[in-house]
């Protein structure tokens, strides 16, 4: 078996701070490497020191056996070594085949494109990930997130690679799409790739990956066979204490009514959808990608006009999002990056963003003030930042969404509408979050979870209400739910099976 | 051991370079008025110096407008020829004997309704702000052509050089106006709701309108005030002049965003201070100065302003990355 990368002792400070230290890692042909961590571990700067972006201050690297200086991006790929980065490098506006063979188009002589054997040569490698079915001059626009990611390998595929580092690939996908591209990942290890594989969801590392890889806090914690290791002994290398129980016990809800849909229609988008919701109740909201589900989280914040029904708070309608906001509904956007924050300004104001409004009438802005309100929900919600003056595009995911849910909770919600608050988070950000949710609960606040990832949905929500195509296809108890009912009314309460 | 020190020596460097990067316009402007006043005796006399900001004064005041447009990711290229509008409107009403303080709220009402007239189209129209800015300047200089014929309007009421000419406590009434005014709007930026959602909406827009922020009222209410700031440089062009001309302020709004930029605003949005746009302002107005001092064609001039213009925004992407 030839070891594809070594990885000895790599240090990498920035201006002075070290965020990692000493870390070794190595990938074997024919392995599938999970890599671990919290966020902020140090597994993305790490992936940034493979990929040639950042240079390592010390150690050494080795390809095949040989030393190398990973000199940029391009002599990364060079070294065949592909990333698959959470969020894609492919552009939107161009077709699957300019998109694999973008930079090295197939040429008929100097500048002239070769279309015709570009397509060829591009449903050869769709072929290698199963999705030989989508046509090579499809647009990306038009295809769907699972099938990006797919597209995404296959054109690291094309490049000869032999290490494939993903980042976080399941983290958008659904249950059946996660299937998927584990046994594709399974099939390319058959095929003597080496696979660096980041995930937050252990049961896919025990799933498919042979070893793992634990960093904390920067530092290297150790490397173990999957073999033999349990789940709970992954989580507590990770964290470095154990957890116990990922999800508090439910506390009692009332049964006055807070928030009251009736018969909402949305163009194209929701067809009749009916519900209330409790006070300190959590409503799950269950469904595939593309049921509908954050679009419903839209219309309930008066984002969309409505065809039909209405949306109520307390008896009060809501037609606007200042509206929304004004009568207490939240919302935490899945889009942390595009609708949640402002990357290039400050933590601090992230936080008080909406708040801004309240805190003034004459629009004036006093700083003692702002002051207090930013320390309070640093410390409450124990977001990792020396200073809140940092730009919040540099903080890990996991903090980042606390400052969402901070800017939130500042405006006193009676409604807090999360959607997928816990993507992309790592186990111990999660149960921070889940004891959040639990505590304001406790207060008499109503949650509308929104989550793709069941588990979650099991272990939270009072009641679960599911979407298949923009309308509620089924609702169930705390009690009845499982993955299986759940599933079924997923995909249009059809016996589970082949349902594309 | 070697290698280890060379590079904390070269972290060090770029430690300083970071700090020295908060105030490199300051210090640009600095160099410049070093090598000025080495070039030209005079440069640093006092009469000189307050020629320069009488001068600069105008385009500062207009450039103002252009930064909080900037900041919100959008531009108003309409600036130049509002100014020209709302100055040929001031003229004529003075020269048809309205009295003086009437005049001059018209002209500023037509810089305040023409900059709606650019935000609603551009927050509610939803077009891009470079097209429909580009329109209201093709239109607003028409219509200061109709209104003014094609021919100057000569104004003889002399009360109305002081805004041009006139001091307080022997400094020039332009460049007090353009010091209460950037006093003003860098507080307002900094300390009022209104500043704050400018960066915001720059920055990311849908946030912006997903944490409840009226994005299409600030828009409207940002053109609203690049027009009156217009307006206010239309007052002193004007009477600096006593005459409004028909081709007053053409191509002004370039100067007024090469200002904005060289201050280190960033032309994407989100991010830059009116202070920067003071200072850029200033460089481009010493810059002329010390050309026509020490006699260089005006022909050369343009070259010169260009090459600065690119050299500060290369130097910021050069900057950028270091910090990477």
């Amino acid at each position: 078996m030839t070891t594809l990368l070594n990885m000895e002792n790599i240090v990498k400070s920035f201006s002075g701070i070290t965020v990692l230290k000493n870390i070794n890692l190595t990938v074997n042909q024919g392995e599938v490497v999970a890599l671990l961590g919290e966020n902020g571990a140090g597994k993305s700067t790490l992936m940034k020191i493979i990929a040639g972006v950042h240079r390592p201050t010390s150690g050494s690297i080795y390809i095949k056996g040989k030393e190398v200086t990973i000199l940029n991006p391009k002599h990364s790929q060079e070294l065949k070594i592909s990333i698959i980065h959470q969020e894609f490098n492919l552009i939107t506006d161009l077709t699957i085949a300019e998109n694999i063979f973008l930079g090295r188009e197939k040429r008929k002589f100097s500048g002239v494109i070769d279309w015709k054997l570009m397509h060829k040569e591009t449903k050869k490698v769709l072929q290698k990930v199963g999705i030989d079915h989508l046509p090579a001059e499809k647009f990306i626009s038009d295809c769907s997130v699972a099938e990006r990611q797919l597209i995404e390998i296959a054109k690291a595929l094309s490049f000869d690679s032999e290490i494939l580092i993903m980042d976080e690939p399941t983290a958008t996908l659904n249950d059946k799409e996660t299937q998927t591209l584990l046994n594709l990942m399974d099939n390319l290890r058959k095929n003597g790739l080496g696979i660096i594989f980041i995930t937050h969801r252990l049961e896919e590392v025990s799933q498919v990956a042979d070893r793992i890889v634990v960093l904390r806090d920067g530092e290297y914690i150790g490397s173990e066979k999957v073999k033999h290791v349990t789940k709970d002994k992954m989580v507590s290398m990770m964290v470095g204490r154990d957890i116990q129980d990922l999800f508090p016990a439910r506390s009692e809800a009332s049964n006055d009514v807070v928030l009251e849909v009736n018969n909402v229609s949305v163009k194209n988008r929701l067809h009749n959808i009916s519900f209330n919701v409790h006070k300190g109740e959590v409503l799950g909201v269950a469904g595939l990608l593309g049921s509908g589900k954050t679009d419903l989280s839209k219309a309930l914040f008066g984002l969309y006009q409505l065809q039909q029904g209405s949306v109520k708070l307390f008896g009060q309608e809501i037609m606007t999002p200042k509206e929304a906001i004004d009568a207490g509904i939240s919302l935490v956007t899945d889009d942390r990056k595009g609708e949640g924050l402002i990357l290039d300004l400050s933590v601090y104001e992230n936080i008080l963003l909406p708040f801004y409004r309240k805190m003034t009438k004459t629009g004036i802005l006093k700083k003692s003030r702002m002051d207090q309100i930013v320390d309070k929900w640093v410390k409450n919600l124990q977001v990792k930042v020396h200073h809140s003056s940092v730009e919040v595009g540099t903080l890990s995911g996991g903090n980042q969404q606390k400052v969402v849910l901070g800017k939130w909770l500042q405006m006193n919600p009676k409604l807090l509408i999360l959607n997928e608050p816990t993507r992309g988070i790592d186990i111990g950000a999660k149960t921070e979050i889940y004891k959040i949710i639990k505590d304001l609960t406790n207060e008499g606040i109503s949650i509308l979870l929104i989550s793709s990832e069941m588990p979650e949905l099991l272990g939270m929500a009072h009641r679960i209400i599911v979407l298949h195509e923009g309308e509620i296809s089924g609702e169930l108890s705390s009690k009845e739910a499982t993955q299986e009912k759940i599933f079924n009314y997923a995909t249009g309460g059809e016996t589970v099976g082949e349902n594309d | 051991m070697e290698k280890t020190t060379s590079k904390d020596n070269k972290q060090k460097w770029i430690n300083l370079l970071l700090v020295l990067d908060k105030y490199r316009v300051l210090l640009i402007f600095v160099a410049l008025l070093i090598v000025a006043s080495l070039l030209s005796d005079a440069f640093l006399t006092t009469s000189n110096l307050f020629n320069v900001f009488r001068q600069v004064s105008i385009i500062a005041i207009m450039s103002v407008g252009m930064t909080l447009v900037i900041i919100t990711a959008g531009i108003d290229l309409s600036v130049g020829s509002v100014m020209a509008f709302s100055g040929a409107v001031l003229a004529g009403i003075i020269t048809a004997g309205i009295p003086l303080p009437i005049a001059i709220i018209a002209c500023i009402l037509v810089g305040i309704v023409l900059g709606i007239f650019n935000g609603f189209i551009v927050a509610k129209g939803k077009v891009p702000a470079f097209i429909a800015t580009l329109a209201v300047m093709v239109i607003a200089r028409g219509m200061t052509l109709v209104f003014t014929q094609g021919n100057p309007i000569v104004v003889s009421d002399t009360s109305f050089r002081f805004i041009g000419a006139g001091t307080i406590f022997g400094v020039p009434f332009p460049i007090v106006l353009m010091i209460v005014i950037y006093i003003i709007m860098y507080w307002v930026l900094k300390h009022t709701t209104f500043g704050r959602y400018l960066y915001a909406i720059g920055g990311n827009e849908e946030a912006s309108r997903l944490a409840g922020i009226s994005v299409d009222r600030v828009k409207i209410a940002v053109y609203a005030l690049a027009g009156f700031f217009a307006s206010v440089s239309a007052l002193i062009y004007t009477s600096r002049l006593m005459s409004a001309q028909p081709n007053a302020g053409a191509g002004m709004e370039l100067d007024a965003i090469a200002a904005v930029i060289i201050g280190g605003t960033r032309l994407s949005g989100g991010r830059g201070a009116v202070t920067g746009t003071l200072i850029g302002a200033l460089i481009m107005g010493v810059l002329d100065n010390i050309l026509n001092l020490t006699n260089v064609s005006p022909f050369y001039q343009d070259i010169a302003k260009g090459l600065v213009i690119l050299a500060a925004v290369l130097i910021d992407s050069k900057l950028a990355n270091l910090k990477k």
